[in-house]
């Protein structure tokens, strides 16, 4: 029952709608426009904007005063004097099965010569017939006529000495395992890594900036368990899984360890969960097996299961740098991407030839070099396990073997008494040395270093020596 | 589109736009880049159509296989094979070229035959004597006859080739030692430390100059190796224009104001890395003013003379002589053994207490085996001769036949019309391509008027800027000179790299040859 009145005001508001509706019509287009523009932008000013950072304005008379004030660190710490690496031990001659500090001789247990090549007339000969046609630098990198024919030569003999498609040589032992994972393992990637391997790896591993998987040396359990993570979480993206690259990277002989590696345990599983193995066969090389090939003579195993094998010329051979040796496939991508390779002078071309004269006496049909070896590093095992307070870390037929103090006096102050005190008996043998930031820094040990020429008697004058410091220093 | 600065008149700097300092780097003509682009596209093309064959099986695939079962991640993504499948291939013969002699100013290359179309090749017996414009030896060292190669001899028959052993253990030889002090006076400073590679030396050693908190400014065409160090070490990196003193000054008032990102705290140490001469483009770095910047702005400064030590200044000390700066105004010095002393290996130098504990902390010395005593000797008897201690003025003789080597070369190439990169004095000079196919074109031509020479295409320099890069040595005469110059212009016809806007172009024979010859006798 509306009243009059209230039906007026409905009609009146009606009116004054249509009214309104009528306006719109007669009010100029751009007018509508811009009404509607600025009723967007309110909207889009209420819910879209982020409020803006009040941004600090310096004047510059702030911006002096902060470039005044600031003072910048020195660029070094400063460094104690009495450092060890600030007096070194020096030396002025060969430095072979014996040598000669302050003028007195002592035999040397210290250095990398496991096969006493240091000073060998055949291979000083050559490397003088090389500086007399080549002279003695390369005078530039692989790729800008850097190659010299003596390059091609030693990596065809390494090749062939392994038994692989193709080799390729750096011209310095660290550049070598340091340039080759990065040139495979980019971002991403999965490096399964053991934990006791050396520093030169460790700086590879850091530069490819893949995902590292650190397992405990030589603990195979502990490979498995993370496999078996890796496995479980590929499951869950198997399109991401079929992209990342997979690479377990271990030595053959382990240099701060003295072991070696379980190799074929280690290739079983490379086919089960599908990985690459690059082995750094640096101290094994020319050292284990029957003939000085690694490892892989050693357990018997195909090398081409193995995908890269890398390795020094620093140690056995008796040279200075590296190689890696493998199927062409893999090998020949470092010619392209492998920093140390292309960026690097090659070479000198004394340095291939001495390599390649130490291979000559290593292939030689007669040669017992490395049995002798092998032979004359498990005598020295034995007659070390029979001297009381130290402890022998390393495999018996390892030739690089540490020696380290038992009952919780392991020291480096303690190990350097005796070595000190085996100087003035005249055997030479060194503290193996580390740098602070090494992903797991070895307990501190004597690195013991035996040279294929070593008599039994001089074994035997040097496990006695080795007491007698034993003693001196526990009094 | 070259955006390099060249130097205008009325610059800050009195000393570095003096005229005989002059760096031109002539912009690339418009035509030239389009047309370069196109080549890559079409080559590009042409890579994706093989690629398509081979993958259908109607080319035959000639790239190596994988030895592991089909299941394995694949190793290499095609992507990143692509171009060394389709581009790099086609002209590998031109790179990676073997040599059968001593890489001296004459060198035998040895000829390569491929019968696949460079997947393959055979060596056909046959030695090229050319001339060797290619390697890098400035001083002529690198000899197989003379003083230098007779006592590396001696030295191998006394010290063996290598000691087995490393810097902190056994390693420590009396050779080393002399040449370090020997290195530490020839540059004027007060100790320096050597190791046995040039790049280790630099991707092993900034790691413990620098680390997270600190700054590294670096110049944008710094080398590999200056580039692996810092991202090694840690620090957060910024790149500055080649040779642009607004931008550093930018930078480093940038840095000192805003602190680190994010959390705004001050940087610990700021560390400007550069080069003396920069082996891609020639040109040499401003150090005058890079040094009032440092001074200014209280920063750390890192010069990599690896090109410039012995080869640039009156007395061959390198870009500190050559600026005639103070030495300790630069922290760090570093260089390399294997440009100038016809050796192996690099240093750093510097300030004692610097280079101390480069000793104590570096990894090449704790880890890698120490030098071999030939490299070692070789380099101690060319500074002997560089600075005049044999008895004889050799040394300064090859300084000053490389200074006028250099002078005549470049003067006769720029007037030919040739686009020349990089500073008046600097002994490496690139000269301007552009095309892709001219980098195997150049190099094969100019084998066969025995030169060898070094052509550089992507990824060593930009895409459109591919070049052809001389390295001229003392131990070139004026004949071979004009023999590479004169090949150099018959193939500069062939091939038409006469792209010069700014100089006239002409003929070699069209040159007044009388006022070149000038440079030999001032």
């Amino acid at each position: 029952m509306g009243s009059p009145a209230n039906h007026d005001n409905v009609a009146s508001l009606a009116t004054d709608f249509y009214s309104l509706l009528e306006s719109f019509k007669e009010t100029p287009f751009y007018h509508l426009l811009f009404e509607i523009f600025l009723v967007l932008t309110v909207l889009w000013l209420i819910l879209f904007r982020k409020p803006r950072r009040i941004e600090k304005k310096l004047t510059e008379k702030e911006k002096q005063e902060l470039i005044d004030e600031w003072q910048p660190e020195p660029l070094v710490p400063p460094v104690d004097a009495n450092h060890p690496a600030l007096n070194v031990r020096v030396l002025d001659g060969i430095v072979g099965k014996t040598i000669e500090i302050d003028g007195k001789k002592s035999l040397n247990f210290a250095t990398f010569n496991f096969l006493n090549f240091v000073g060998n007339p055949r291979i000083t000969d050559k490397a003088i017939q090389a500086v007399q046609k080549y002279g003695v630098g390369s005078c530039g990198p692989r790729g800008f006529y850097g190659t010299i024919d003596i390059h091609l030569e030693l990596e065809e003999r390494l090749a062939h000495f392994f038994n692989c498609e193709e080799g390729i040589i750096y011209s310095y032992g660290f550049s070598t395992v340091a340039s080759i994972i990065p040139a495979y393992s980019k971002r991403n990637d999965i490096l399964f890594v053991d934990e006791g391997v050396h520093y030169a790896i460790q700086k590879g591993v850091e530069a490819s900036r893949s995902t590292v998987k650190w397992f405990r040396h030589n603990d195979i359990s502990d490979l498995e368990r993370l496999l078996v993570e890796q496995d479980i979480h590929d499951k869950k993206n198997p399109k991401k899984a079929r992209t990342l690259r997979r690479f377990l990277i271990i030595e053959g002989l382990y240099m701060n360890y003295g072991d070696l590696c379980p190799l074929p345990r280690m290739v079983e599983l490379k086919y089960q969960y599908k990985y690459r193995i690059f082995m750094d066969e640096s101290v094994s090389f020319g050292t284990i097996g029957q003939t000085g090939r690694g490892v892989t003579e050693y357990y018997n195993i195909d090398r081409r299961k193995i995908d890269l094998i890398s390795s020094s010329l620093e140690y056995s051979v008796g040279s200075i740098g590296g190689f890696a040796v493998g199927s062409s496939f893999v090998v020949d991508h470092q010619r392209l991407s492998a920093q140390g390779y292309c960026f690097s002078a090659s070479l000198p071309p004394l340095l291939a030839a001495a390599a390649i004269e130490a291979l000559n006496i290593m292939e030689e049909e007669d040669t017992t070099l490395c049995d002798t070896l092998m032979e004359k590093s498990k005598r020295l095992h034995q007659k070390l396990l029979d001297i009381k307070g130290y402890l022998i870390v390393g495999e018996d037929i390892s030739p690089l073997k540490h020696l380290r103090l038992t009952n919780s006096q392991n020291t480096v102050a303690r190990l350097e008494e005796i070595v000190e005190f085996a100087q003035t008996r005249g055997i030479t043998i060194t503290v193996a040395r580390y740098l602070n930031d090494e992903h797991r820094l070895p307990e501190p040990s004597i690195r013991l270093i035996l040279n294929v020429e070593m008599t039994d008697e001089e074994l035997e004058f040097l496990c006695t020596v080795l007491q007698e410091a034993r003693v001196k220093v526990t009094v | 589109m070259s955006n390099y600065q060249t130097n205008k008149p009325g610059d800050d700097n009195n000393r570095t736009s003096d005229h005989r300092n002059r760096e031109e780097f002539e912009e690339t003509p418009t035509w030239a880049a389009v047309v370069t682009v196109l080549g890559y596209a079409i080559l590009s093309a042409l890579g994706w159509l093989r690629d398509f064959l081979r993958h259908i099986g109607l080319e035959e695939k000639r790239t190596a296989h994988d030895p592991n079962p089909k299941d394995f991640v694949p190793l290499y993504q095609s992507y990143e094979c692509f171009y060394t499948r389709n581009l790099y291939t086609r002209i590998r013969d031109v790179f990676n070229q073997p040599i059968a002699s001593v890489a001296g100013a004459k060198v035998h290359v040895m000829e390569r035959v491929s019968d696949d179309y460079n997947w393959t090749f055979k060596f056909s017996g046959k030695k090229i004597p050319s001339i060797n414009l290619g390697s890098y030896n400035y001083l002529g060292f690198a000899e197989n006859q003379g003083p230098c190669s007779e006592q590396a001899i001696k030295s191998i028959e006394t010290y063996a080739v290598t000691t087995c052993s490393t810097r902190h253990e056994l390693g420590h030889q009396r050779y080393v030692k002399e040449l370090e002090s020997l290195m530490a006076e020839y540059l004027n400073v007060e100790d320096c430390i050597a190791f046995g590679m040039g790049f280790a030396t630099n991707a092993l050693n900034i790691p413990t100059l620098a680390g997270k908190g600190d700054l590294i400014l670096s110049d944008k065409l710094n080398h590999v190796s200056l580039i692996l160090g810092a991202r090694l070490s840690g620090a957060t990196i910024r790149t500055f224009n080649h040779n642009d003193m607004k931008d550093l000054e930018a930078h480093l008032r940038k840095a000192i104001i805003s602190g680190q990102p994010r959390t705004c705290r001050p940087w610990k140490k700021i560390l400007i890395i550069v080069e003396g001469v920069y082996s891609m483009e020639g040109s040499l770095c401003k150090l005058p003013e890079i040094i009032e910047l440092k001074k200014k702005y209280k920063a750390y400064l890192y010069v990599d003379e690896a090109h410039s030590i012995g080869a640039i200044g009156s007395r061959g000390r390198g870009v500190v002589d050559y600026w005639k700066v103070d030495p300790n105004d630069i922290e760090i010095h570093m260089g390399t053994f294997t440009k100038s002393f016809g050796s192996a290996g690099g240093y750093i130098a510097g300030k004692k207490n610097i280079i101390d504990y480069i000793r104590v902390s570096s990894h090449s010395a704790c880890y890698s085996s120490s030098m071999s005593a030939p490299i070692v000797q070789q380099i101690i008897s060319a500074l002997s001769i560089i600075m005049g201690r044999d008895g004889t003025n050799d040394g300064q003789k090859r300084i000053q036949q490389l200074a006028c080597n250099v002078r005549y070369f470049r003067r006769q190439l720029v007037d030919m019309g040739f686009i020349v990169y990089g500073n008046n004095n600097s002994p490496v000079v690139p000269v301007m391509l552009f095309m892709p196919a001219k980098i195997a074109a150049v190099n094969r031509e100019m084998l066969k008027r025995d030169c060898a020479v070094v052509t550089v295409g992507f990824p060593a320099t930009l895409l459109t800027e591919s070049r052809v890069r001389f390295c001229i040595s003392a131990g070139h005469t004026k004949e071979m000179l004009d023999h590479a110059l004169k090949a150099m212009d018959e193939v500069g016809h062939l091939v038409s790299l006469r792209y010069s806007k700014k100089n006239p172009h002409h003929r070699w024979v069209e040159l007044d040859h009388a006022d070149y010859d000038k440079e030999y006798t001032s």
